[in-house]
């Protein structure tokens, strides 16, 4: 895998003031989503290899990403490009807002490439156009095979300029992909950007591989492997591709998951049928183990500040989700409604958990605060789990599988994500069936 | 007129007895599972002649039925036998239930049966233990008859 590149944040031109006109309210569901005109950046004619360069429609090709990122945040509408009424060079540099405003765009993304010194520089411009202004104006200057990084960063800056909020757009997906027919499933471990591009896979799909996530800094997946029928869990490196077992358990460990500050790895060891929950420190190999209960408790998951775990456990008698201390201490159930609830996971801003509850045969998502009040289901299905948040806790991505026929046949499983509106449900495209997903955090910051 | 309605009596006799034996063989084909455990033997294979490879259990559950100890018994005998053999206990879940915790699941369904084999002097040194979850489903259907088969543990001979 490639190194984690490097963007120069080279110029900031200006940044409108904060009282601008237009905002994206994402606190509640949009139903009137922000009309906006996403200008093909146009290329300067400074640039080396022109012809090529317009050959290759590189500016077009950032715009696409741009409006297809804001598309499926159901937030924004991108206007057709047929209908814009300005060339992409001179609309850059100052557009007429009557105009714009004819076509009904609120807002407007213009922006120049220039390729010199094998560097890509990239420059983009966001303008009000009911306030007639411009808000944000950044450029970047990367190696030219990152384009599609800057396309992100570029949507991440306007939807943080819109929304108040940072976007998660430059940001990957690790996910368990899957093959084959139900019974003989082939799994590997793949990762791909957000919006389903550039997929590369990390196993080899020989053993089984299950539940992949990622440490704070991306650079580091736990999840777990079947190599050699030992079911352990595992600590990969994506850069080097080096792969080690955490710990020296002996018996099954499973439902990994980084603490925040990325030094630990949480998760459920199995010995003579009963599962509990260990952390092990990456540093010192130091093992902890955090519960002690003849119950299972598995899918531990931590508060972003690293005081608070939460998890599943069956102790009540069914599985129920529990809040303790990061000790082990002050064990507190926090689901008392009618049904199964499991796969707790903390939300990034710390306010939420999400998980799956189980009810009358159907799977839902949901959220609630983390002392088990305001409890909100999002999306009912046939089977459907294990949501991950998106690094500014809006979306949720899960997986969600069909039902087969009664020979079996029909079974599909994809991801899925939703924001926490309980909006706009979306099917992430995947090159192959896929399960498991884990959403990075942003790569760029 | 006697004879008339003996013979009437005779048909009626007739037809009520094929009625119930056909209540009787749909019944046998639908009840596969009591109290929601599997008890047929579509999916069962053979350790030896007579020792079925394994056991199923109810929603959620890891505990024995009757017969889930009748079937452990019978292969307690069989590896108590063969003192040779060794075995791996997989332990499986059915399809609607979270990840993770199926993979608990699994494992304590495993053990139940591997204990339940100890008790009958089988030593623990020659089972091992490995849950799949809900990763291996024999029967890949979503019915709650291929769930009731799908929630097993299988005893496998490793030599």
């Amino acid at each position: 895998m490639k190194k984690i590149i490097i963007i120069l944040l080279f110029f900031f031109v200006s940044f409108g003031n904060a009282n601008s006109l237009i905002k994206v309210d994402i606190t509640r569901g949009n139903l009137d989503p922000l009309p906006i005109a996403v200008s093909p950046l146009h290329i300067d004619t400074k640039s080396e290899n022109l012809e090529s360069l317009k050959k290759e429609k590189l500016g077009e090709s950032i715009s696409k990403i741009i409006e297809n990122n804001f598309r499926g945040t159901g937030l924004f509408n991108p206007l057709k490009k047929d209908a814009f009424v300005q060339k992409p060079d001179i609309a850059h540099i100052k557009p007429r807002f009557e105009d714009w405003r004819l076509i009904k765009a609120q807002a407007l993304v213009t922006g120049k490439i220039l390729v010199k010194d094998e560097k890509l520089k990239v420059e983009f411009r966001l303008w009000d156009l009911t306030a007639s202004k411009e808000m944000v104006a950044l450029s970047f200057t990367t190696t030219p095979s990152n384009w599609r990084r800057v396309a992100h960063i570029i949507s991440d800056k306007i939807y943080e300029r819109l929304t108040g909020e940072t976007g998660y757009f430059d940001t990957r997906i690790i996910y368990v992909s899957e093959t084959g027919p139900k019974d003989q499933r082939v799994k590997k471990l793949a990762i791909m950007d957000q919006d389903g591009n550039g997929t590369k896979y990390l196993t080899l799909g020989n053993e089984l591989v299950l539940t992949p996530r990622f440490n704070p800094t991306n650079q580091l997946v736990t999840y777990m492997s079947y190599f050699k029928n030992m079911p352990r869990v595992y600590l990969l490196d994506i850069e080097t591709g080096i792969q080690e077992v955490v710990g020296n358990f002996p018996g099954m460990t499973f439902a990994p998951r980084f603490s925040p500050d990325g030094k630990k790895i949480i998760m459920s060891f199995a010995k003579d049928g009963n599962s509990d929950i260990y952390s092990m420190d990456l540093e010192t190999r130091e093992v902890e183990k955090i519960t002690d209960h003849s119950a299972i408790d598995t899918s531990p998951s931590y508060s972003p500040d690293g005081k608070y775990i939460s998890f599943n456990s069956d102790r009540s008698g069914i599985q129920q989700i529990y809040v303790m201390r990061s000790d082990g201490t002050q064990v507190k159930r926090i689901t008392f409604g009618k049904g199964l609830y499991g796969t707790p996971v903390w939300s990034p801003r710390g306010d939420l958990i999400a998980f799956t509850k189980v009810r009358k045969g159907r799977f839902y998502i949901g959220v609630m605060r983390s002392d088990g009040t305001g409890e909100r289901l999002l999306t009912e299905n046939y089977y459907q789990e294990a949501p991950s948040w998106s690094p500014n806790g809006r979306v949720l991505i899960f997986y969600r599988e069909t039902k087969t026929d009664s020979k079996g046949k029909g079974f599909s499983a994809k991801l899925w994500s939703i924001d926490i509106t309980g909006y706009n449900e979306r099917m992430i495209k995947t090159e192959t069936d896929a399960s498991d997903p884990s959403w990075s955090t942003l790569l760029s910051k | 007129m006697k004879f008339n309605s003996a013979l009437r009596n005779l048909v009626l006799v007739l037809f009520s007895t094929l009625l119930i034996s056909a209540c009787s063989t749909a019944k046998k084909a639908k009840v596969d599972t009591s109290d929601d455990v599997y008890t047929g033997t579509e999916t069962v294979e053979y350790l030896a002649k007579g020792v079925p490879d394994r056991v199923f259990f109810a929603t959620n559950k890891s505990s024995l039925t009757t017969r889930s100890r009748d079937t452990l018994r019978k292969q307690a005998t069989f590896l108590r036998k063969n003192k040779d053999v060794t075995v791996t206990i997989e332990g499986h879940a059915d399809e609607r239930g979270t990840r993770e915790y199926n993979l608990a699941l699994g494992e304590r369904r495993a053990n139940a049966a591997k204990d339940y084999l100890m008790t009958y002097g089988v030593s623990g040194k020659r089972m091992t233990v490995i849950s799949y979850g809900k990763e291996k489903p024999v029967n890949p259907a979503s019915t709650p008859l291929a769930w009731s088969q799908n929630r097993r543990s299988v005893t496998i001979k490793t030599n």
